[in-house]
């Protein structure tokens, strides 16, 4: 476990070293605000909640957290660390994992910064701050499984721009799977169960029942699942490459 | 200890590694020379974990690098090739990191990073960051890491390379005095590494072993084993008159210095005869030499002989 948790340390303090961090946060923080207020219709609802906030998260984070995965093992290959990380008694999956709490971590640091906009919320008007608590629960979990799809594709590809645009595509895929549009678009040709099923893997219909202050161990399994497989897509897509 | 089994590692079609064993022992300096793209770096990744071997394996202390790889790789300090470290960390940084990721015990550990800053000269620049450090200095901080946690097997690739004469020579110094009770395998291509360091060599060329000798052993397959050569100033001593000493083989005079090289026949020891003749000759021989062979020959000789049968 100590291996785990260097790694993951490592990985944190290289995040806040280099200006990427810090770009990020600026700009998911201000983006985060910006639409809420602007396009959510944060003041119009008249109510007391931070649901607009959290319906862009899904929109934020398809673009910001290919950014933060697309150089995980893009960068450790290319600058022959990866050689020195095999070396060390560590496993790939302790390296993967890792890595992972790291990224995982650093968005927490970052929705933990979005505080002003709960403080506001308070100050105009008196929020469920459990549904709230929830919601930030649900928005981390979203993120996970986006980081764990780009964790996977950083480990597919050298190339980080094919790592940043191969992990938004699987990303844009899962948010739009559950959109009423696109099954209605599949109503007259696919069998009912199969609909059923394809709502079934749309992250934002999970994560939107955990933002309603319901911590349904359904959903809570269907972030778990993900994380773990699309990690352990990453580790056999590691291993592979060693063999190649 | 460090033993490969019949090590084999293809890159689709390409051999990079054909069969490699090779056995290096406690107190050995094991040598692994070969041209470029031998396969050193194929065989030294294999055995640190970092590539799976396409058949056969290799030991580490014991552990096989297949079964038990955390094992082995705990046994193990590894430098690849060009000393990579996270260029954004600072030394200091850097070498903590690797003490936590090898688990080493918290007072185990400040010891070892205290001995092996002051072995390396890293002292000065602990807070420096690695990506602004010169080649030399990172190759340093690269040994460091190979050496924290006091591993019983050290391997090396091209622990000296691009580094100046001094800092060569610095690095020699540590590999040699961390010997004695330590298994080390270095790859290199420089053939002055091999006489300053290794007290074993295995030549390696295309992915298979071609020999597995001592310096002196290599050398005296050399044509210059035993030979003499020698400048001298004066008419100059004829051909035939050397040629005529019993064990003579054939003499060799260089065109631009006019230096001469007495060749010996297999086994027979000519300097008594050569510095004989040219004291009846008279001749003011302002330098005489006895080679030991040139390993820089016989590496060609030997990386270059024509593999059998099929031209």
């Amino acid at each position: 476990m100590s291996a785990v948790s260097a790694i993951a340390r490592r990985e944190l303090r290289a995040y806040f070293v280099t200006p990427v961090a810090y770009v990020f946060m600026v700009i998911f923080l201000v983006m985060a605000g910006v639409l809420t207020f602007y396009t959510g219709d944060f003041y119009d609802r008249g109510l007391a909640d931070l649901q607009p906030f959290f319906d862009m998260h899904p929109w934020l984070y398809l673009v910001l957290v290919p950014a933060v995965t697309m150089s995980m093992w893009a960068e450790e290959r290319s600058s022959g660390t990866l050689e020195l990380l095999f070396s060390l008694p560590v496993s790939i999956s302790q390296a993967v994992l890792g890595k992972f709490l790291a990224a995982w971590a650093f968005i927490g640091i970052c929705l933990v910064l979005t505080f002003p906009i709960w403080i506001t919320v308070n100050y105009l008007g008196e929020p469920d701050n459990g549904v709230v608590m929830a919601g930030y629960i649900g928005s981390w979990l979203m993120a996970g499984a986006f980081l764990a799809i780009g964790a996977c594709m950083s480990t597919a590809t050298r190339s980080q721009v094919i790592a940043f645009i191969l992990t938004a595509s699987v990303c844009f895929i899962l948010l739009l799977i559950g959109q009423p549009q696109v099954l209605d678009f599949f109503q007259d040709s696919l069998p009912p169960k199969l609909i059923g099923a394809m709502g079934q893997l749309s992250i934002v219909r999970h994560a939107n029942a955990i933002a309603r202050g319901v911590l349904d161990l359904r959903d809570l399994m269907y972030f778990g699942a993900m994380i773990v497989a699309w990690l352990g897509a990453a580790v056999l897509v590691l291993d592979l490459k060693r063999t190649r | 200890m460090i033993e490969t089994d019949r090590l084999t590692r293809c890159y689709g079609p390409l051999i990079a590694v054909d069969s490699l064993t090779l056995r290096a022992e406690p107190g050995q300096v094991v040598g692994l020379l070969g041209p470029n793209g031998a396969g050193k770096s194929t065989a030294m990744r294999m055995i640190a974990g970092f590539l799976t071997p396409t058949s056969g394996t290799a030991r580490v202390c014991g552990h096989d690098i297949r079964r038990e790889p955390l094992a082995a790789k705990r046994a193990l300090g590894y430098l690849p090739e060009g000393a990579p470290s996270y260029a954004e960390m600072t030394v200091r940084e850097f070498l903590t990191f690797m003490v936590r990721v090898r688990g080493l015990d918290r007072e185990v550990a400040r010891r070892r990073f205290d001995e092996v800053v002051t072995r390396l000269e890293l002292d000065e620049v602990l807070e420096a960051t690695i990506g602004t450090l010169s080649k030399g200095l990172r190759r340093r901080v690269g040994l460091a890491q190979a050496i924290l946690h006091d591993p019983p097997v050290l391997m090396l690739d091209e622990p000296t390379d691009g580094l100046d004469p001094n800092q060569k020579h610095s690095v020699r110094m540590l590999i040699d005095a961390m010997a004695r009770e330590r298994t080390i395998l270095i790859s290199t291509h420089l053939l002055e590494e091999v006489h300053a360091l290794c007290n074993r060599v295995a030549i390696i060329a295309n992915g298979k072993l071609l020999a597995d000798a001592t310096p002196a052993e290599l050398e005296a397959r050399s044509r210059y084993h035993g030979a003499v050569s020698f400048s001298a100033q004066g008419s100059g001593v004829s051909r035939e008159m050397l040629a005529r000493i019993p064990g003579v083989s054939m003499t060799e005079v260089d065109p631009l210095d006019g230096r001469v090289t007495v060749f010996p026949k297999p086994g027979e020891a000519i300097l008594e005869a050569v510095q004989a003749l040219l004291r009846e000759q008279n001749l003011r021989v302002t330098e005489i030499q006895l080679e030991q062979g040139r390993l820089d020959e016989v590496f060609r000789q030997i990386t270059t002989q024509p593999r059998g049968g099929n031209a």
